[in-house]
Formats: structure tokens, sequence, C-alpha cells
């Protein structure tokens, strides 16, 4: 079982490799989108080279989920993230740092719970399950 | 115009490996502008090229189920160039394959001399959820039409297939 730094290592060369970033620029609270510029088809090539540098099975919506439906008025209402849909993003995204997020639950700044720790978090669990 | 830019493939190792080449030739119309004088294949169509050679060996993993579109190129390298009369050999083999989308890593020969290599991910697009016929045709790296360019190809043992 690699240490969290061996992990934060090899997340960011793979990021460095999936998203032409530099190295320095992949700090753990960078996000994914905002501050290293992923564009939703780099998250399909992040999980395939996670895969192939970790050697493990990286189920689809599992690291970064999908179909969060935002006209679901369970989920979201008035642009917010309801308490219901909150619930739902910590089941589906134990990784996140959900309690952050809740501070500030615009459905616009979902895409801030994607940062590089998210992924160490998830690869962390994943690779002591 | 068809969007086919290669012309034959010459392996076809299903869900592994495939090798398909490309005629250069100064018939092609876009070769006698680029560049006047100086005829050499544009890197986009080489591109476009080993894109359909290895979206089309991603394709056949689930035989064509789902609509394979170019979603990324995260790596190329052009090393040197391909002339009219020069035979490009482009390689594609699998490094991913899911419900998703897929990967491969590319390159593109002319006899020894190594033109480009690099890495292309596909996406699975189902095509209701795309809209339907608003997707750009030419998007696609394969079609019915490309199909039939492995008819007239060689199978992985070299035979006539």
């Amino acid at each position: 079982m690699p240490s969290r730094d061996e992990i934060f290592e090899k997340v960011r060369e793979t990021l460095v490799d999936a998203l032409g970033v530099d190295d320095d620029e992949v700090t753990p609270e960078a996000t994914l989108n905002g501050d290293l510029g992923a564009e939703s088809i780099d998250f399909l090539d992040i999980v395939f080279r996670l895969e192939k540098n970790f050697s493990v099975k990286i189920p689809r919506g599992e690291l970064f989920p999908e179909n969060f439906d935002a006209a679901d008025t369970s989920l979201v209402a008035n642009g917010v993230v309801t308490d219901a849909g909150l619930a739902e993003l910590r089941n589906r995204m134990p990784h996140a740092d959900i309690d952050k997020f809740a501070a500030d639950p615009k459905v616009e700044n979902i895409q801030e719970l994607f940062t590089v720790n998210m992924i160490v978090n998830f690869m962390e669990k994943k690779l002591a399950a | 115009m068809r969007w086919f830019w290669i012309d034959r493939f010459e392996e076809f190792d299903k869900g592994r490996r495939a090798t398909a080449i490309k005629n250069v030739t100064l018939s092609e119309e876009h070769l006698h502008d680029h560049f006047p004088g100086f005829a050499v294949m544009p890197a986009s169509l080489i591109v476009e090229g080993l894109a359909q050679t290895g979206g089309i060996l991603l394709g056949s993993v689930n035989d064509f189920a789902h609509a394979v579109i170019l979603a990324k190129v995260p790596k190329m390298t052009f090393s040197s160039w391909a002339t009219p009369g020069d035979t490009l050999r482009y390689t594609a083999e699998l490094t991913e394959a899911r419900d998703e989308g897929g990967m491969v890593s590319v390159r593109a020969m002319v006899g020894e001399r190594l033109v480009a290599e690099g890495e292309i991910v596909f996406a699975h697009v189902d095509s209701q959820a795309a809209g339907g016929q608003s997707i750009d045709q030419k998007n696609f790296v394969f079609s019915l039409g490309l199909l039939g360019i492995m008819d007239v190809g060689k199978a992985g043992s070299g035979q006539a297939g």
C-alpha cells in the first residue's frame, strides 16, 4: 500500500500527462476545471490513465459521478443544491469535500468538488480496499 | 468527396492492433496548395487517418454497437513528413476499451522512417443522446462506407480476407 505522498505523486504525473499542465500547477487544492483547465472529455482520459498507472479498475461514474440531475427539484432548487442533494453527493462522492461545498452549495460550484485532493482520496480508498 | 483517410487495412487483430495504409498521391487536391512547390501530406489529415485506423479498431471491440467519435488527442509528435508517392503505414494499438470510450497509441511510418506518433482518445456516443442526425458525420471515425475498406483488406494472417 503506497503512502499518501506516493499516491499524490502518481496522480500528479497522471494529470501532467492528461492535461498537459506543469508539475507545479498540480497542487492538492487545485481544481480540475478551474485551475487545471480540464474539460469533460479529459475526465475520461484521466480515468484511463489512473487505471493504467495504479493497475486498478475504476467503474464508470465512481470517481466522477454522472447524471447528477440538476433538473430534479428535490436535488436542486433555485440553482442551489438542497439538503437531499447534498446527501446524494455525499453518498456518491465520499472522496470529495462536501462539507466545504455545503457552505455555498450553488450548482455551478459543484465542479469545485473536483480537486486533485479528491482524486488522491479516491485512490487511497481504492488501493486500501 | 468521401472522408476516407485510409486506403486499406493490412492487419486487423480485433481488440488489439490494426495497421492501415494511406497512399499519398499528387492528384489529391489539398496537396496542390499544401504547399505550393512543396506538396506534403497535412499533419491534420495524418491524425485523421490514425484516428480512423484506431477508431475502427475500438469500434470492432463491441461489433460497432457504439458510435465512436474522436474526443481528444492528448499527445502527437511529428518527426518528418509524407510526400506524393509515399505510403503511410498507420498502426494503432488499443490501450483502453470500456463503456464510455477508449484510447489507442498510434504511429505513422513511411518505410522505416517515423512520421508521427501519439495517443488518441475516443468517446462512445449514443446517437440518440447526441441528438441523432445533429452529429457531423465527418467526426465519425467510421461509417458503413468505411467498414467496406476492411472487406478489401487483409486479415491478420496476411491472407486476403
